[in-house]
């Protein structure tokens, strides 16, 4: 069900760990709505020098933050703001489609990092102190079925069209 | 390197025996049972023999027994089967909280279609309170339908206690045993069900083949209609094969249970055991004492039950996990949940379950695995980290 790439980055994770003078951290989702993705940056003339990952989740959000860690390293604070969940999925050769909200936490992890570097540079926030993103469900008014696309209110445990369970992404 | 499987409530390698009438059916017998002719009457022999088979492994008559298209077939039937029969009586259904899948959504369809639910909430061991059925009774109430075992944590429930209950109370009793059926021993009859779903890939049969047992005079609607196969109770041409091959995997569950279940025994404890020497910070699901002997549900702090699950495979070890990532719905397990767990620790749960096939040196793997591929991902984890911290 993963391409070999996730399989990869998930069995062998690259840049795993935290660093402990960090410049920049960032916090995204929480264990108890099912991923937790914690980003550390070492920034050097607003070059991400080092950048490591921890993570509570499934094998892609693990790979996620792996191949998110390998895409930013050596890059500009400017340019790492640009990567995208997609820029990471699509590196990853594909998410099962259940499986995409995990490379969102991932992307939002990195930009919530960059951001706490800017603010402790800015001295908006103090050194240390990271930044968190809970990642609680939007709700909304309605939604699609992925299965048979019929609308389905926002709320919804299962599609009135077709009965499938409507995931929720958290 | 040789791989261990203990996923058998997925499926279980075939008994050595079902292979052997399994083939021999392939080879001899093409008939349509339904043909009066000598190439039907073959098939409808081999029927009638995996029919005894099948209901000497439950205590009850031949004619008791449907043969089904597997465990969801046979709890669709039961289901809405009663509900369709029994329109004009009531519309209201007793069920609890922990029930396998396939009765949620049957229920999740009638509620579509104006009948009540009441879903009785479990302890924290997965036991509902024959009183609270009891109290959950209204002249409305046209079925009962509780497990006999949970698929997830393996506790057993009081089914002779509620079933007494229904029958004082003139109420369709179903017990949806796909977990137990073929593991521990079952007795239609002391049990006094209605009716009673099972399946045979729990116990070395195949896939895709299962039964329903309708208790005779047990009003029951067909869930496939068309012709006159199974009493009238199961339409369509069968499948003889798989049936047969049912018929074999019950008489050998009949004949090799005990042996099987002091073995499975053994087996959990020395995983119990060993896991908890250990590993720190785990939990073990289910009853202590009334519980399926070839399950261990345990959950691992800190950690996502897929990614364990798919280290051990990467180590030759095949186990279950029931953390939302992996279910497709994206949804924690309902069953752990509705024992009062948090969504954080249901993540980690992984699920192993025993066959006939198993040896200790199985257990013995996966105990030396476990530790390190734990440790793996408890170090990769931040919520493990603060742990260590505080």
């Amino acid at each position: 069900m993963y391409s070999p790439t996730v399989l990869d980055h998930f069995k062998n994770p690259r840049n795993v760990g935290e660093i402990a003078d960090a410049d920049g951290v960032g916090e995204v989702g929480n264990p108890v709505c099912g991923d937790m993705i914690n980003v550390y940056l070492k920034v050097k003339d607003d070059v991400i020098e080092d950048i490591k990952f921890k993570t509570f989740g499934c094998g892609a959000a693990i790979a996620v933050s792996s191949m998110l860690t390998e895409l930013a390293k050596g890059k500009t604070l400017d340019e790492a703001m640009k990567i995208t969940n997609k820029d990471v999925a699509e590196a990853l050769e594909g998410l099962p489609k259940n499986k995409l909200h995990c490379s969102n936490l991932g992307a939002d992890a990195l930009h919530a990092a960059i951001k706490n570097y800017r603010d402790r540079q800015a001295q908006k926030t103090a050194a240390g102190e990271a930044e968190r993103v809970p990642h609680i469900p939007e709700k909304v008014d309605a939604c699609y079925c992925p299965y048979c696309d019929m609308e389905n209110k926002g709320q919804a445990e299962f599609c009135v069209s077709c009965g499938a369970d409507l995931p929720h992404e958290h | 390197m040789s791989v261990v499987y203990l996923d058998n409530y997925a499926a279980t390698p075939l008994h050595p025996k079902v292979k052997e009438a399994m083939h021999h059916i392939v080879d001899e017998v093409f008939g349509n049972p339904s043909s009066d002719h000598r190439f039907g009457q073959a098939a409808a022999e081999a029927l009638d023999t995996a029919r005894r088979q099948t209901a000497n492994l439950l205590g009850a008559e031949p004619e008791e027994i449907v043969f089904t298209s597997g465990g969801t077939e046979s709890v669709n039937h039961a289901i809405k089967g009663v509900a369709f029969s029994q329109r004009d009586k009531g519309r209201h259904i007793i069920t609890t909280n922990i029930e396998h899948k396939s009765v949620l959504n049957c229920l999740r369809t009638l509620r579509l279609l104006d009948y009540q639910i009441t879903s009785l909430d479990v302890d924290e061991y997965g036991l509902v309170d024959p009183a609270a059925v009891e109290k959950a009774i209204t002249d409305q109430t046209v079925l009962i339908t509780i497990q006999l075992a949970n698929n997830e944590i393996g506790t057993i429930q009081p089914i002779a206690d509620i079933a007494k209950i229904a029958r004082r109370k003139k109420v369709v009793f179903h017990t949806d045993a796909v977990a137990a059926a073929g593991i521990i021993p079952i007795d239609v009859k002391a049990l006094d069900v209605d009716l009673l779903s099972l399946a045979a890939n729990q116990f070395n049969g195949p896939n895709g083949v299962g039964a329903l047992y309708v208790r005779r005079g047990t009003p029951i609607w067909p869930l496939l209609e068309g012709g006159v196969q199974e009493n009238r109770k199961r339409a369509g041409t069968e499948n003889v094969v798989g049936i047969v091959g049912l018929g074999m995997a019950a008489e050998m569950a009949w004949l090799e249970g005990h042996d099987r279940l002091e073995k499975f025994r053994t087996l959990r404890q020395k995983l119990i055991d060993g896991l908890k020497a250990r590993i720190p910070h785990l939990k073990f699901n289910g009853h202590p004492t009334q519980v399926l002997p070839h399950l261990v549900s345990v959950s691992v702090e800190f950690i996502e039950g897929e990614g364990l699950m798919l280290l051990l495979d990467e180590e030759g070890i095949c186990v279950a996990t029931r953390s939302a990532c992996a279910s497709g719905s994206l949804r924690a397990s309902h069953v752990l949940i509705g024992t009062g767990m948090d969504f954080a620790l249901a993540q980690g749960t992984l699920l192993i379950t025993f066959g006939r096939d198993n040896t200790e040196a199985d257990v013995d793997r996966l105990l030396e695995a476990m530790p390190r591929v734990v440790q793996t991902l408890r170090d990769m984890s931040p919520i493990y980290q603060k742990e260590r911290r505080a």
